[in-house]
């Protein structure tokens, strides 16, 4: 059996709509991920540290607030400083249009707006989170 | 023309999803005269206008007096915003109601780093004196109602309305409107909390007392189930955690020394306006029931006011969806049926982009114009409380009471709201919904339009609101240029006075005021209390 999908679902920003990242915290654990949630009002910093720390394969955002612009480029570009170039990042939330190139340009693989069934995101995850070692 | 998609359900799936209602109540097929044998017109719901007021509030329903049509607003600098309530206000919009960006809410200056990105994003940034007075500028405090859905730092953002009221020649005593300042909500669901409940309740009371004495016109509360329902909860829940918010602010103000029937009939309440049509009215219903027994009987309120639960709707900004955005106008239209059916007092109808981002002013339009359909042309409005006697509804309202009260008894056993959301009991209830909700989309017991069933690969795409960062550049430079030109010695004595009064026993207003007309920012005086009081740390539980 190869080891789990370790995955850090956080809430960055100021906002503490949590429905969307503590229902889809538990649809990953439900489909057998470790999950590791946050809470909210976590800072990039923290994030990345946290990832850092809990070995994380995959990290999930939950934006709805707008401020996905400021919070996505400082995430990456700290994973970048801490050599994490193999954590898979994927957001959900409410993104306009026009910025999800923006945000896949910086190497945020998966977006995820409203309406996404849990199943896709699941699917999304387990085919693009890192290999671990050991796993077949 | 687009071929739309005609395939009917086959009855084996509309089988499976006939038996309950959104929030998973089974419905039965029919409702006949045994299903009300318990209810007395009497004793349960008696005429509009009498008590427990299941019918209603008002003896002719809307025929002296509509609903207020309230359209949320707010986003960017003041100044942005204001046009457009100046636009909703020519429009025919009869009240105000400001939405706040995050900083604001969390009581953060534009220049915190936790501000960044978020300025003027999600509402109307306002930081000092000086950007509530632009945010007014031109529209007459003492003649339109303002609502302000603030709720940690309701108490310095209803300090600065106060000001610039009597800048504007208002006489506080008459002036209306509302502050949501319901803290217990943010708690349970939103999750906008700054300080640890036992003194954010004090904030509240102190707002009580404040306003009985002197702004004894003003809605000093907005008891909140909007919220507990966007994150997730059922109708029973809502209903159940919102009226045992409310219980529990009566009794902290009773506990605070205020008599009952002073401060209770300024406390009004929020519910929100969902898609299951008869469960929605039957909620409202009850509501007004359980309240005025609890207040007569629990709370021996002897003013018929404060046995009055007056309540305003929005719909439900959850139910909306990003994919085929037009169908929210007719689930937003839908929706908003509910209340007026049920005698709201005040009512928000969302606009079709909202799932997408805030809305334009086209489509804010658009959803105020709804609200005036419903009101001009449908006929709905001429007689009060139609749907009264239904079997159906009839069983229904009482039903969602009985699990309202079983609810108020497992509270009740905690030792009240406080200790129960201390416990990270409503949340865990409310997240078990969500949940369960979630699956059932997903199983395609619940469908929703658009989304998992008859999904298209044509979405018409439509204009949305983009804002952008000049907001926070402008909002910006408006602090600075504050910081600039007050008197430095007299902020920081009036934040000194604040933070003594905090820490001892003082009615915490007047020296608010003070603070504002100092010009001291909302950040400084959030953190002033922050100094005497912590912050609130949640324990993170999926």
């Amino acid at each position: 059996m190869s080891p789990r999908i370790r995955v850090v679902i956080a809430k960055p920003g100021l906002d503490g709509h949590d429905r969307g990242a503590r229902v889809i915290a538990r649809a990953l654990r439900d489909a057998g991920m470790e999950v590791i949630y946050t809470g909210l009002r976590q800072t990039p910093e923290q994030i990345v540290s946290a990832a850092l720390q809990e070995d994380a394969d995959v990290i999930g955002l939950s934006i709805l607030s707008g401020a996905h612009m400021h919070i996505c480029p400082r995430v990456m570009a700290l994973l970048a400083e801490q050599g994490l170039h193999d954590v898979l990042v994927v957001v959900g939330g409410i993104i306009p249009d026009v910025d999800i190139p923006k945000l896949r340009e910086i190497g945020v693989r998966g977006i995820f707006l409203p309406g996404t069934p849990m199943q896709e995101i699941v699917d999304f995850i387990r085919e693009h989170a890192r290999t671990r070692v050991g796993a077949a | 023309m687009e071929r739309v998609a005609t395939t009917v359900p086959t009855d084996q799936r509309a089988d499976r999803r006939a038996k309950t209602t959104i929030s998973g109540r089974p419905i039965a097929a029919l409702y006949t005269p045994a299903d009300v044998t318990a209810i007395d017109y009497q004793r349960d719901l008696a005429d509009p206008g009498t008590f427990p007021y299941t019918r209603g509030l008002h003896p002719t329903g809307y025929a002296g007096k509509l609903w207020t049509m309230r359209q949320f607003a707010g986003f960017g600098t003041p100044a942005e915003t204001n046009a457009r309530y100046k636009q909703l206000l020519s429009a025919g919009g009869t009240g105000l109601s400001v939405a706040f960006d995050l900083p604001t809410l969390m009581g953060r200056d534009p220049d915190h780093e936790l501000s960044l990105g978020e300025v003027g994003k999600c509402g109307v940034n306002v930081a000092s004196l000086a950007d509530m007075e632009a945010l007014f500028e031109g529209i007459d405090l003492g003649a339109v109602s303002s609502s302000m859905t603030i709720n940690s730092p309701a108490p310095m953002i209803f300090a600065m309305y106060l000001v610039v009221a009597e800048k504007h020649g208002a006489d506080w005593r008459t002036l209306a409107g509302t502050i949501q300042n319901d803290i217990l909500k943010e708690f349970i669901a939103q999750k906008e909390y700054i300080y640890p409940p036992r003194p954010s309740m004090r904030l509240i009371t102190d707002i009580f007392s404040f306003c009985a004495e002197s702004v004894p016109k003003w809605n000093t509360i907005s008891v909140s189930g909007y919220h507990i329902r966007e994150a997730g909860a059922t109708a029973a829940q809502e209903l159940a955690f919102t009226l045992r918010d409310g219980i529990e602010y009566v009794q902290y103000g009773i506990d605070a020394g205020l008599d009952v029937d002073t401060f209770v009939p300024r406390i009004s309440f929020f519910f929100n306006a969902h898609s299951d049509f008869f469960e929605e009215i039957a909620k409202y219903r009850a509501a007004r029931r359980i309240w005025a027994r609890v207040m007569r009987d629990r709370f021996k309120a002897r003013n018929p006011r404060s046995w009055q639960l007056r309540f305003h709707a929005q719909t439900a900004g959850v139910s909306l969806t990003a994919q085929q955005p037009y169908n929210n106008v007719v689930r937003t239209a839908l929706q908003a049926l509910a209340p007026v059916l049920a005698g709201a007092q005040s009512l928000h109808t969302n606009s079709l982009d909202e799932a997408l981002a805030l809305p334009t002013a086209e489509a804010a339009t658009l959803a105020l114009r709804t609200q005036q359909i419903i009101a001009f042309e449908t006929g709905v409005t001429e007689s009060v409380d139609p749907l009264a006697g239904s079997y159906f509804v009839e069983r229904l309202t009482k039903d969602l009471e009985d699990e309202a009260l079983a609810y108020f008894d497992t509270i009740d056993r905690m030792g009240g709201m406080v200790e129960a959301i201390e416990r990270g009991y409503p949340q865990k209830e409310i997240a078990e919904s969500a949940y369960r909700f979630q699956q059932s989309v997903e199983r395609k017991e619940k469908v929703i339009v658009g989304v998992n069933e008859y999904a298209g690969n044509h979405d018409t795409p439509i204009g949305t609101l983009y804002i952008d960062e000049t907001a926070g550049d402008v909002q910006l430079e408006a602090l600075a240029r504050i910081k600039a030109s007050r008197d430095e010695a007299r902020v920081r004595s009036s934040l000194d006075q604040l933070k003594a009064g905090a820490a001892g026993r003082a009615n915490t207003m007047p020296l608010l005021l003070d603070a504002v007309r100092a010009y001291a920012t909302v950040g400084e005086m959030c953190d002033a209390l922050r100094d005497v009081w912590g912050e609130y740390q949640e324990i993170p539980v999926i």
